[in-house]
């Protein structure tokens, strides 16, 4: 597996170092190293020229984004990302990955502060005003972490009677979705910058519960299994896409594309089984990718 | 920026709870800078060492770091600081009654940290009375109660309005921190949860919530202002 990647980076390095690209002429000027030509003019001949992308994605989210000690971040969002950043010819080591929380994912892709973003990124209509998405290449829901000895929470209705604390990250989805459940959101809900804070505040009791997709929630069930589980099933589908810029269909489709490959080649399950698999979450079958 | 019209609701929201965020952390820090202030000038030595060692931990520690003790290591210490659960205050402020304690231990940590400041606003206030005068009053034989009582800070007063106003707003904008650490639906979070959640954009977002802060800093400022001028014609 270590020698293959190696193998392959050298390969391509060695494409990249002036071998001439033999890739399939589509009609187009199409110029590019490492054996893959695309349209003149597109964002992919561009990064391809450049040989070098910024990729957003989570810092801390285990199994999809989280930054350890190796200093890279690693999991199903960054192995996902490899995929795309592979179809471009550019190789693994030339992918700056730069920390995106929830609240400034839309900013980035609009800025062009990264080239897109894959980042436990929830497909809504809200975020399609601002940006486009890819994919979805994962479905999670939500659902909700509790202690273990816990029988009184079953599931968001058990928040409805106004007595039950529950912790979700600030300007993520799964915050906004329980707000419709809770009575009162300023004595029932708690909110921080990361799940981990979220996790602390349900050990010690000052709340009951911790709502957010449940592949995060297994993360930490995975880590501390004596103490947490899950209360009830998923309440809510949240299909992952990767974010890119609005006006830019062509990248679009092409990372469209470049998913599609994977799930068919098995490198999307491989990448799955590799990170966030381990945590015993499923990943059923693949999302069908929604073109629009 | 229709975002400003669109969530009018939230941004007042958020206006609401910084304020009384910021009206009880005053009054506590008042309270409580007052004490150390007194604990700084009076004459016995292991209470003014008490009072400079208070001045000197909170005055040099970050208010990050004091929220952080306040909001994760209360808690790991078993408490929930329900002691600031006042009958009759807590049903003024509801936040101060709930189960949720963050609402109160970003005030305790407000509170401890703005206090250090506070003391130091009062203690240049009493500086500024010619020595003289204290030592008039010991000649006549006040003790030092009374010494403070009516002749010391009477005077020491006028002199610390203006920095303690300075304190005021800083304490105001130091607010913005607690919705970092579980209080939801102030300023700050409010504008977390608007560029997040909801995907607004950044900058008129920040600007809606500036607006907020300086509604509240802006008139405290001016006050100030004519307060130091009424003071230059007293004199």
């Amino acid at each position: 597996m270590r020698m293959k990647r190696v193998a392959a980076v050298a390969a391509v390095a060695a494409l990249a170092l002036g071998l001439t690209a033999c890739g399939d002429d589509d009609g187009g000027e199409g110029t590019g190293a490492g054996s893959k030509s695309f349209t003149a003019g597109s964002t992919m001949e561009k990064l391809n020229k450049a040989q070098k992308i910024k990729v957003g994605t989570k810092f801390d989210q285990p199994g999809f984004g989280q930054k350890g000690l190796s200093g890279k971040p690693e999991g199903f969002d960054v192995e996902i990302a490899k995929i795309i950043v592979k179809e471009l010819g550019i190789p693994e080591d030339k992918i700056e990955y730069v920390e995106t929380p929830s609240k400034v994912r839309e900013d980035v892709i609009v800025n062009g502060t990264v080239d897109f973003v894959a980042a436990t990124y929830t497909i809504n209509d809200k975020r399609k005003e601002r940006i486009a998405f890819a994919g979805p290449y994962y479905e999670a829901g939500q659902n909700i972490l509790v202690k273990k000895d816990d029988t009184t929470i079953t599931g968001p209705d058990s928040f409805k009677d106004g007595t039950k604390k529950v912790c979700s990250v600030t300007g993520s989805t799964p915050a906004e979705t329980i707000k419709t459940y809770v009575k009162d959101v300023g004595t029932q809900l708690v909110l921080f910058d990361t799940y981990d804070k979220c996790r602390d505040a349900l050990k010690g009791g000052q709340v009951d519960a911790v709502t957010t997709d449940n592949v995060i929630l297994l993360g930490y069930i995975a880590k501390d299994e004596a103490s947490f589980k899950l209360a009830g099933t998923n309440f809510t589908k949240e299909p992952y896409g990767i974010g890119v810029k609005k006006e830019d269909a062509d990248f679009r489709s092409f990372i469209n594309d470049a998913l599609d490959k994977a799930v068919g080649d098995g490198s999307w399950k491989k990448a799955w089984d590799d990170t966030a698999g381990k945590f015993g979450a499923e990943l059923g079958s693949a999302p069908t990718i929604n073109r629009y | 920026m229709n975002v400003l019209i669109d969530k009018f609701d939230v941004f007042a929201g958020g206006f609401w709870l910084t304020l009384q965020i910021c009206i009880l952390a005053a009054i506590g820090a008042l309270i409580l800078g007052a004490v150390v202030a007194v604990l700084r000038i009076s004459p016995v030595p292991p209470l003014r060492g008490l009072g400079t060692s208070y001045v000197n931990v909170f005055r040099n520690m970050p208010l990050t770091v004091v929220m952080f003790f306040a909001a994760f290591g209360l808690p790991a210490l078993g408490s929930n600081a329900d002691f600031l659960r006042i009958p009759v205050i807590d049903s003024l402020f509801a936040r101060l009654g709930t189960d949720l304690p963050y609402f109160r231990f970003a005030l305790i940590a407000l509170v401890l940290y703005t206090a250090a400041f506070v003391c130091e606003a009062l203690r240049s206030g009493v500086n500024a009375v010619p020595a003289g005068q204290a030592e008039a009053a010991r000649s006549l034989g006040l003790t030092f109660g009374q010494n403070l009582r009516h002749v010391v800070l009477p005077q020491s007063w006028q002199a610390s309005v203006v920095p303690l106003g300075s304190v005021i707003i800083a304490m105001i904008k130091n607010s913005a921190l607690a919705g970092f650490f579980g209080v939801v639906g102030d300023l700050s979070a409010a504008a977390d949860q608007l560029t997040g959640a909801e995907g607004y954009a950044f900058i008129p977002v920040a600007i809606g919530i500036s607006i907020g802060y300086l509604i509240m800093t802006v008139p405290l400022g001016a006050l100030l202002d004519r307060i130091e001028k009424r003071q230059a014609v007293a004199r």
